[in-house]
């Protein structure tokens, strides 16, 4: 894939913040693509991106698209509306699914298919389907960290697995990772900057992902951060952010307690259910030296055996659901002190410079630089990105622990519905007294087979 | 008798019932003197095994789910319909429990627990309850009265005692024999004994147990007149012994043999049930964490704030139902003990058989040796080495009045082998009708008493499913206004 030239990204990276347009307000645009902008449907060799100007307007401004959003923009109530559909299009589909497992000489590891679902302009096609390694993943986020640097990047798996603990291969670890990486690529999809960006789009289109050229894709917003001096220190933190970091703070440490928490329960439940089940074998056994007791011991038996079946579904459920998440929220949590940094960093360097240059000014009259005002560019863009990543984070937050607390309560609900269901049928079988007529209770046995 | 499952107060354990019902009919005045005398002469009959009543099914204290009064009225009116005389007449109670302290036989001072032991007559018109006649008795005075039951009624299985320490305790449970809790399920299992033994058709009509439950004072010496002491020494004697017997009674190798495995299984299932009991307070405890950390972190939240505190108010809810929950399992455990105990009884009569058959065999051998002796000595073949012949042999015959005295003697012996065989065989006869007759009891009243212990615990299970239900539904509602 050929790229000619630095594709502007719909970011205030480049523009004040005062020049760029409210993603809403595209319903001034006309509905028809523009002269700038590259139709779908060409087959040109540039691969759907446009040149010069930068793309602010959501694309393609079909009019029902539109429609949909302004609707959404009605919609104030957070609980009714879908997380994943906000006041932007919804008009990139990602999924993560299908793992193979390829053995070369070399190694053996695991591919995922991802599929993409898009009306979007920038993509030549409308459908994608690739395969694509955690190692691609991974080079995904750090090409997303180093262009966009003032976002916050979503998290991905762990990276490491103690290779004689965790078998890489065993279903349930390549089941969670799965489902992790579809989330992770769910939430760049859904991101109103990250989404368009051109690593994204190459990771979800090319065929074979060549990393080690690399896209020079870098902005000038990437560069700029990235050449910051890491001499200057800050002073102050504006309010603002000092709350977000201690909430990062606080929340982290309860994240932790609660894995703990968790992490404990699956302990005792397991050993418990070690214990259940030799219980339910000596209940089996005595049925062999009994007669009339022979039935009900047998109930006892099996009841107690679908007991632990109920209860292992559960530990598995949250082993491999409840868990992951929590750490992948550690892991976001992580992420986002990093951009907290980041931001603490552009400000320093904005403050110092303005100092050296109004020191300056004061000696021998010399103007403060154009520089000191980019700076000050920068510093501000960074701190609007972050604060609507910021809310953007807190509301999504809200949705996922709802849905991962309430699983929870639902599978422990369902564990003991079926507890009871077990319990209350061996009542039946324990309460069939009818052992003066053997042939009835035979046939009775027979029907309950 | 068929167990409904009634939602009524699900804390409400058949043992608390009981001794709530004791509690409210309990007055402090005494019966009558007379009353006790006239009941005396009317209840106690002499006893023969002839005349042992039928089997009746002993009714079971295992109800669950219903009120306090429907349970007890349930017990005492199940003992009552299908009952012995004595039940009919009387209603037993062990009421409360109470620490004394006093010199024992050492004379040293020692701190024990005695037992509140109350009689009243059995209720026949509707009116108000009479007062009952009380006494106390401590453990120790109940094993003695079991003692005299097991060396008198040798052919009938026993009754147990509850047990003298805690055992297959889990971690929460004291092991003190003086803990409150161990002494009131001690008092429930005192209780238990006195009704299994007052419902028993053969042992409900013996005077010392009527002595045990009315003469505080006197009893002691009662029991002791009835020298049953010197049969309980020779029992444990025999009892030891080893001894081999030839023919074995097929029924009675296979009722030890039973009883030896139903010992093994259900030792291993109170084991195990322990163990488990554990694992489970460990798992509902450690939900409590949750209680506390997500009263922390709705702190820090706006809108989750509220949602997370409620949800963890439930979660402290579900760590705490934990100990009711086991406490009331307990009861099944008690059960299962019983009939643990109950197989040293059965084994105990089995070996009281082999004895008495051992016996017998012994006499018909020792009688058929004495009868070829004689034979011998009539025909003077020697077929059977003795010293006498022998000797004869060697110095010589003896003469005939020699001979005839030692035959005359040995008639004598024969006659009286001949008398011995007959009664050893009568009585081992007697003892094998009896003892099946109470083994055939006994295995109804085993099989329908267990059979109840397991629904009420199936009952228990449920009734733990529903508060977990509902406990994280609970839950579930609060996460979802998050």
């Amino acid at each position: 894939m050929s790229i000619s030239a630095p594709r502007g990204l719909a970011s205030s990276g480049q523009k004040p913040i005062t020049e760029i347009l409210h993603p809403l307000s595209a319903a001034e645009e006309p509905l028809s693509p523009g002269p700038d902008v590259t139709v779908s449907g060409g087959r040109d060799k540039e691969v759907g991106l446009t040149n010069g100007t930068p793309v602010e307007t959501p694309s393609p401004a079909s009019a029902s698209v539109l429609f949909n959003r302004l609707h959404l923009d009605d919609d104030l109530d957070p609980d009714t509306r879908d997380p994943y559909a906000d006041t932007e299009t919804h008009d990139l589909f990602v999924t993560v699914d299908d793992p193979k497992k390829h053995v070369s000489t070399m190694e053996t590891y695991i591919t995922y298919r991802v599929s993409t679902k898009t009306s979007r302009i920038e993509f030549d096609l409308p459908e994608y389907s690739v395969r694509r390694r955690y190692q691609d993943f991974d080079w995904l986020r750090t090409k997303l960290e180093d262009s966009q640097p003032t976002h916050l990047i979503p998290p991905l798996p762990e990276k490491f697995v103690m290779k004689g603990v965790v078998d890489r291969f065993s279903e349930e670890f390549v089941e969670t990772r799965m489902k992790a990486l579809d989330k992770f690529l769910k939430r760049i999809a859904d991101h109103p900057v990250l989404s368009f960006n051109p690593h994204l789009n190459a990771f979800l289109s090319a065929k074979d992902l060549n990393k080690r050229q690399g896209l020079a894709l870098l902005t000038k917003v990437g560069e700029s951060v990235k050449s910051v001096a890491g001499g200057y220190k800050l002073r102050v933190r504006p309010p603002e952010f000092c709350a977000l970091g201690e909430y990062l703070d606080t929340f982290n440490q309860k994240l932790g307690t609660i894995d703990r928490i968790a992490q404990r329960i699956l302990k005792e439940q397991s050993e418990y259910l070690t214990e259940l089940r030799e219980y339910g074998t000596v209940y089996a056994s005595w049925a062999g030296s009994e007669e009339e007791l022979q039935r009900p011991l047998e109930g006892m038996a099996g009841c107690v055996t679908t007991c632990c079946g109920a209860l292992e579904d559960m530990s598995e459920n949250m082993s491999q659901d409840f868990l992951p998440v929590l750490r992948e929220y550690i892991l976001y949590i992580e992420s986002m002190k990093n951009v907290l940094r980041k931001r603490d960093q552009s400000q320093a360097e904005y403050e110092g410079r303005l100092e050296a240059a109004v020191l300056r000014k004061q000696e021998d009259r010399t103007p403060i630089p154009a520089e000191v005002e980019k700076c000050q560019d920068k510093m501000e863009c960074f701190n609007a990105d972050l604060k609507a990543d910021w809310e953007r984070w807190q509301s999504n937050k809200r949705q996922d622990f709802k849905q991962l607390l309430t699983g929870m309560a639902d599978k422990n609900v369902t564990y003991y519905e079926k507890c009871q269901a077990a319990w209350e049928s061996l009542i039946t079988v324990l309460q069939d007294k009818q052992t003066e007529d053997k042939t009835s209770c035979k046939s009775l046995w027979e029907i309950q087979q | 008798m068929i167990i409904e499952t009634k939602s009524a107060d699900p804390n409400q354990t058949i043992f608390s019932a009981l001794s709530c019902a004791c509690a409210e009919n309990r007055q402090q005045s005494t019966l009558p003197a007379q009353l006790t005398a006239a009941a005396a002469a009317v209840l106690w009959q002499p006893i023969t095994m002839a005349d042992s009543v039928s089997s009746e099914e002993v009714a079971v204290i295992s109800n669950t789910d219903i009120t306090s009064t429907e349970s007890e009225n349930n017990i005492i009116n199940t003992m009552v319909e299908r009952g012995t005389a004595l039940l009919r007449k009387l209603e037993i109670n062990v009421a409360e429990a109470e620490k004394r302290t006093g010199k024992n036989t050492v004379n040293m001072q020692e701190t024990y627990t005695v037992y509140l032991i109350e009689i009243r007559p059995a209720e026949t018109e509707g009116g108000t309850p009479a007062a009952p006649d009380t006494l106390w008795r401590r453990y120790s005075e109940f094993e003695l009265l079991r003692t005299y039951l097991l060396v008198t009624y040798p052919y009938i299985i026993i009754p147990p005692l509850p047990e003298k320490r805690a055992e297959f305790v889990w971690h929460k449970l004291s092991a003190d024999n003086l803990d409150p809790d161990f002494v009131e399920r001690r008092r429930v299992g005192l209780e238990n004994f006195l009704l299994r033994v007052a419902s028993h058709p053969v042992l409900s009509n013996d005077k010392i147990f009527f002595l045990f439950l009315t003469e505080e004072k006197g009893w002691r010496d009662a029991v002791l007149e009835t020298g049953f002491q010197d049969k309980a020494d020779s029992r444990l004697k025999s009892l030891s012994a080893m001894f081999r017997v030839k023919n074995p009674d097929k029924r009675f190798t296979a009722l030890k043999q039973y009883s030896d495995e139903l010992n093994t299984v259900i030792s291993q299932l109170l084991r195990i049930r322990a163990r488990v009991a554990d694992r489970l307070y460990g798992v509902y405890k450690v939900h409590g964490n949750y209680g506390r950390v997500f009263s922390e972190w709705s702190a820090i939240e706006k809108e989750m704030g509220d949602g997370l505190q409620s949800a963890g108010h439930h979660m402290d809810t579900y760590a705490a139902s934990i100990d009711d929950i086991l406490e009331e399992e307990e009861h099944f455990a008690d059960q299962l003990k019983e009939y643990l105990f109950y197989t040293d009884a059965v084994r105990s009569v089995c070996r009281k058989h082999e004895l008495i058959q051992y016996e017998l065999e012994m006499a018909a051998q020792d009688l058929v040796q004495k009868k070829q002796q004689k034979e011998e000595l009539a025909t003077g073949t020697v077929r059977i080495f003795s010293l006498k012949g022998m000797t004869s042999k060697l110095f010589g015959q003896e003469s005939p009045e020699q001979k005839e005295s030692r035959l005359a003697a040995l008639e004598q012996s024969i006659q009286e082998g001949e008398e011995t065989v007959k009664e050893k065989n009568t009585e081992c006869q007697e003892f094998v009708r009896a003892a099946w007759d109470d083994i055939e009891r006994f295995k109804e009243q085993k099989d329908k008493d267990l059979r109840e212990a397991l629904i009420s615990y199936a009952i228990m299970q449920i009734s733990m499913c529903k508060k977990g239900i509902q406990v994280w539904s609970n839950a579930k509602e609060c996460f979802s206004k998050m």
